[in-house]
C-alpha cells in the first residue's frame, strides 16, 4: 500500500500539525519509505499470538484513594505561555 | 592535584572521601574544561555558577558517607530539573522551567552530587546522531565532524570528552548504548521498571528507561545503584530487591553461559564488526565463561515493530504540547489554528514525521493492521529471549552495525538512520537490561562497542561480565583534545 498526499493531509489534521504543500510532498516520500520497511511484519503469521501490552508482568499496585491537595496552582500555571494568575488562556472559542 | 578531569568517578569519590580533593576543586576543574569545550556543543544549559555555590556549601559541611559526595555531574536535558530549564532538545520546550525534579536526578542529588548543567540530545530523544536537536549538532570528541550517536549524544560526548565525570541518558531503542559505542564509553540500559520514569520527558512510555553512561564499568555500577529505585509515582516502576551493584561487582564469571545469537550476523555487516564480535567471544572464554550458539529467530522484525510502537506512543505523549499549558505558542487565528501552528513551528522535522507515523498507525481502520500486529510481533521477540534464557545467563552481540559516521551523512535517509539501532532495539521491546562496552577500533581508529544483554532484573550479571571483559580488553580511548584551542 502507499500513502498519498490526501492521506498526509488527513494525518496532519489528526495530528494538529499544519503542513504546506512542499512539506506534505516530502512527507509522502518519507512515510512511504518507512512503511515499505514496516511492511516486513506481514511476512509473519500472528493470528494466535497474544499482543504484548506491557513487558512488566506485574499487576498495578493499589493505594488508598486519598485527596492529596498540594496547593500548587501557582506552580502549575507558572510555565503557561500567556500570563494569567489563575487560568490557562487560549484564543477566544465562543463568539 | 593535576588532571582531575582524567580521573574516573570511583577515583574522584575516593579522593574526596580521603580529603585529598574538595568538591570545589573538582567542580572547578570540570567547569574549566567545559568552558574550553564549547565547540563540542555538548551543553544546552550550563549551571556553573550554581554548581560552584553548591560545591562550596558541600565543602563547608561535607557528608562523606554519601555515595557521590560533592561530585559535579551534567545530565541529559530530558530529565526535569527543578528551577533549571529543561528543553528535551526542542524549540517547543525552549522556555520550560520545571517546578519539580525527576526521581532519577533526585536520587543522584540526594547522594551528594551537584548539577553542572543539561546536556544536548536529539529532539524528544528521537534520533541516532544528535542531529535532530533544536540546539544543533554535537561533536564527537573522537574526531571532528563525527556524530556522537544519539539520542544521548551530548551525554556521550561530555563523558568521552571529560566535561563530566559521569552522566545519565535515556534509552528507548538504543539511545544510551549506541552513543556509548560511538564514543568509546560505557552505557547501561536497565531493565524496564528499574529506574523511575517520573519527571523524564516522555517519548515512548513502554520502552523508555534512564541509565548511566560512564568511562568504565565500575563507575557505571555505582551510578546504577544510585538511580535504580522503586517509585510509586511511576505506575510501571517495579518493586524488586535491588543489588548494591558496585559492591557486588566481580570479575569472576567462571561457568557463566553466554549466548551468541546467529541472527545478529546481518547482511552487509562490516568485517571489522564481525572480527570484534569474535574477539569478544574469545575474551569471555578467557574469563572462564562458556559460549553457546543460540537463535533469536524474530530479530529482523524488531526494528519494523519498533517503528510502529515507538511513534504510536510518541504521538500520544506529544499531544500535550499544544501551546496552552507550557512551552512555545505560535499566534493563530483561532484555537485550532493556534494548535496547528504551534506544533508545526515548535517541533522539528523528525519529531513531526514520527507523530505522523504514530497518528496514522493508530487511526481508525489501521489500528489492527499496524499497532496490534506490532504488539504481537513484540510478544514473539520477547518469547525468543525467554526461550534463550532457559539455556544461557546472558547474550553477547555487537552494539551497532558500524562505527560513528560523519555529520550529515544519513540525515536525508530516515530508514538508513533507523538501521543504526538494529542490535539495540530488540532489548527495549523485550524490556531487558543491556550494556555497551568499548571493545576495539575500526580501521579509521573509531571506537566499536560490544553489547551484553541480560535477563530481566539481572543487571548484576551483565555488569560482572562487562567488568571481566573490560580487564581483558584494556581499551584506551584515543582523545586528542582537538577541540581545545
Amino acid at each position: 500500500m502507499s500513502i498519498d498526499l490526501k492521506t498526509i493531509k488527513h494525518i496532519s489534521k489528526l495530528s494538529r500539525i499544519s503542513v504546506d504543500e512542499k512539506k506534505a510532498e516530502k512527507l509522502v516520500g518519507d512515510l512511504n519509505s518507512i512503511f515499505d520497511f514496516i511492511e516486513k511484519l506481514n511476512e509473519l503469521k500472528t493470528d494466535n499470538i497474544e499482543p504484548l501490552t506491557s513487558v512488566a508482568e506485574t499487576t498495578l499496585k493499589l493505594r488508598p484513594d486519598e485527596v492529596k491537595s498540594m496547593n500548587i496552582r501557582e506552580q502549575i500555571v507558572k510555565n503557561s505561555p500567556q500570563d494569567n494568575e489563575d487560568y490557562f488562556v487560549v484564543p477566544k472559542v465562543i463568539e | 592535584m593535576s588532571d582531575i578531569t582524567k580521573q574516573s568517578l570511583t577515583e574522584l569519590v575516593k579522593n574526596i572521601k580521603d580529603k585529598k580533593l574538595s568538591s570545589t576543586e573538582v567542580a572547578k576543574a570540570f567547569i574549566d574544561r567545559s568552558e574550553k569545550s564549547k565547540e563540542l556543543n555538548a551543553y544546552i544549559t550550563e549551571d556553573f555558577t550554581s554548581a560552584l555555590d553548591k560545591a562550596k556549601k558541600f565543602d563547608q559541611k561535607p557528608n562523606l558517607d554519601l555515595k557521590l559526595p560533592g561530585i559535579p555531574m551534567a545530565v541529559k536535558d530530558l530529565f526535569c530539573t527543578k528551577d533549571v530549564k529543561t528543553t528535551a532538545g526542542s524549540k517547543i520546550l525552549n522556555n520550560f522551567v520545571p517546578t519539580y525534579e525527576s526521581t532519577v536526578t533526585d536520587n543522584i542529588w540526594r547522594e551528594g552530587a551537584i548539577l553542572l548543567g543539561k546536556l544536548n540530545c536529539d529532539e524528544f530523544a528521537m534520533g541516532s546522531s544528535n542531529e535532530t536537536s533544536f540546539f544543533g549538532n554535537v561533536q564527537n570528541p573522537i574526531d571532528k565532524d563525527l556524530v556522537p550517536g544519539g539520542s544521548s549524544g551530548g551525554s556521550a560526548s561530555a563523558v568521552a570528552g571529560q566535561l563530566t565525570p559521569i552522566t545519565i541518558g535515556t534509552d528507548t531503542g538504543g539511545s544510551i548504548r549506541q552513543p556509548a559505542s560511538f564514543t568509546g564509553t560505557v552505557g547501561l540500559k536497565p531493565t524496564y521498571g528499574s529506574c523511575s520514569r517520573y519527571g523524564i520527558v516522555a517519548f515512548a512510555s513502554s520502552l523508555d528507561q534512564a541509565g548511566p553512561m560512564s568511562q568504565n564499568v565500575k563507575d557505571c555500577a555505582l551510578l546504577q545503584e544510585v538511580i535504580s529505585s522503586y517509585d510509586p509515582k511511576d505506575s510501571t516502576s517495579i518493586d524488586f530487591k535491588r543489588n548494591q551493584y558496585s559492591k557486588e561487582l566481580t570479575n569472576n564469571i567462571k561457568g557463566k553461559k553466554i549466548g551468541i545469537p546467529k541472527e545478529y550476523r546481518v547482511d552487509g555487516m562490516p568485517k571489522e564488526i564481525e572480527d570484534l564480535w569474535q574477539k569478544g567471544i574469545e575474551y569471555v572464554k578467557d574469563c572462564g565463561a562458556e559460549t553457546i550458539d543460540i537463535s533469536l529467530p524474530h530479530t529482523s522484525y524488531a526494528l519494523p515493530a519498533y517503528y510502529i510502537v515507538a511513534p504510536a506512543e510518541a504521538s500520544s505523549n506529544l499531544a500535550r504540547y499544544d501551546g496552552v499549558k507550557y512551552g512555545f505558542r505560535a499566534k493563530g487565528e483561532n484555537l485550532i489554528d493556534m494548535y496547528e501552528k504551534t506544533r508545526s513551528e515548535g517541533f522539528g522535522t523528525e519529531v513531526q514525521r514520527r507523530i505522523m507515523i504514530g497518528t496514522y498507525v493508530l487511526s481508525s481502520g489501521y489500528y489492527d493492521a499496524y499497532y496490534l500486529k506490532a504488539q504481537k510481533v513484540r510478544k514473539l521477540i520477547k518469547n525468543d529471549f525467554d526461550e534463550a534464557y532457559k539455556k544461557v545467563d546472558a547474550i553477547l552481540t555487537p552494539s551497532t552495525p558500524s562505527s560513528a559516521f560523519k555529520i550529515g551523512e544519513k540525515t536525508n535517509d530516515p530508514v538508513s538512520m533507523y538501521l543504526n539501532d538494529i542490535f539495540t532495539v530488540p532489548v527495549n521491546l523485550a524490556g531487558l537490561p543491556g550494556i555497551s562496552i568499548p571493545a576495539g577500533y575500526d580501521s579509521k581508529g573509531y571506537p566499536l562497542g560490544l553489547q551484553i544483554i541480560g535477563k530481566a532484573f539481572d543487571e548484576q550479571s551483565i555488569l560482572n561480565i562487562a567488568f571481566a571483559m573490560e580487564e581483558k580488553i584494556n581499551f584506551r580511548n584515543k582523545i586528542t583534545d582537538w577541540w581545545i584551542k
